[in-house]
């Protein structure tokens, strides 16, 4: 293999890094449940990497239940912002604020 | 070194990612997270994980990132293009993305992973079958629960209850 695991590690250290700011700054509540797929993905890919080189298969069995349970995760997930923009009509988490009281 | 291949990858990658945070459109930024989906389902195949690809490509691919465009779909169209956001916030965010990025990076790149490569042939997906089947079928049954459990309770959120059948005018 002509790429090193340093290589694999760094792209997932910058997609991590995007998903960071995504879920700090946006606003929107579907913007910010694409910063909580890049971040999935990027621990994903770190746990696949990691299998290739040590080498290892659980690892990649890892990631696979780490996929799985990204998708039960992305389903509720939708489901609520469905909810709450039913009960705001908007999508924007600043308009979120019943619970405060 | 890297080849071709790993460096289109990544900048395909990286580039939709960033493409789906900030576009203005919510429908292009979904097919950019489509893309940057794919780009790691790219990354599977080069690090020799056909299986782990494909079922990437078929989970978040072919049903989360349609399940985000219906989503977005239902929402009013002028919250599709509307983009809020704090001018103080964003370059704080900014900021903090460049110091994760360049702090991560740096301990990595110092790090002696650097030396780190194999020749050792990749590992069978005849042996994660056989993983899933003997040492972690407890987990397998336990996540097949989870996932229906997750799904059920997705189906009674979005349920209306203030509407009955033959009020529905669809």
């Amino acid at each position: 293999m002509t790429n090193g695991l340093i290589d694999f590690v760094l792209v997932s250290v910058a997609l991590l890094a995007i998903g960071i700011y995504g879920l700090a700054v946006k606003r929107n509540a579907i913007r910010m449940l694409f910063g909580v797929e890049m971040i999935i993905n990027s621990a994903n890919l770190n746990l696949v990497a990691f299998a290739r080189f040590i080498p290892n298969s659980q690892g990649q069995t890892l990631a696979l239940f780490s996929i799985a349970i990204a998708a039960a995760e992305v389903a509720v997930g939708l489901a609520l912002i469905i909810v709450a923009y039913r009960m705001y009509k908007n999508i924007d988490i600043e308009d979120f604020r019943s619970l405060k009281g | 070194m890297v080849d071709a291949v790993f460096l289109a990858l990544s900048v395909l990658t990286i580039g939709s990612a960033i493409v789906a945070l900030e576009i203005r459109s919510l429908i292009y930024g979904s097919i950019a997270l489509m893309i940057t989906l794919s780009g790691i389902a790219g990354f599977f195949l080069l690090l020799d994980a056909p299986f782990v690809a494909m079922f990437q490509l078929s989970v978040y691919v072919g049903s989360i990132a349609v399940l985000i465009l219906f989503t977005v779909m239902l929402v009013r169209r002028e919250l599709i293009f509307n983009k809020i956001e704090d001018k103080r916030r964003r370059y704080a965010g900014i900021g903090l993305m460049l110091v994760l990025m360049l702090g991560i990076g740096m301990i990595i790149i110092g790090s002696g992973m650097k030396s780190m490569e194999t020749n050792s042939s990749s590992v069978d997906y005849k042996k994660i079958g056989e993983d899933f089947l003997t040492y972690y079928s407890p987990a397998l049954i336990v996540m097949a629960l989870v996932l229906a459990a997750s799904v059920v309770g997705a189906l009674t959120l979005a349920r209306r209850e203030d509407m009955t059948n033959d009020q529905r005018t669809d």
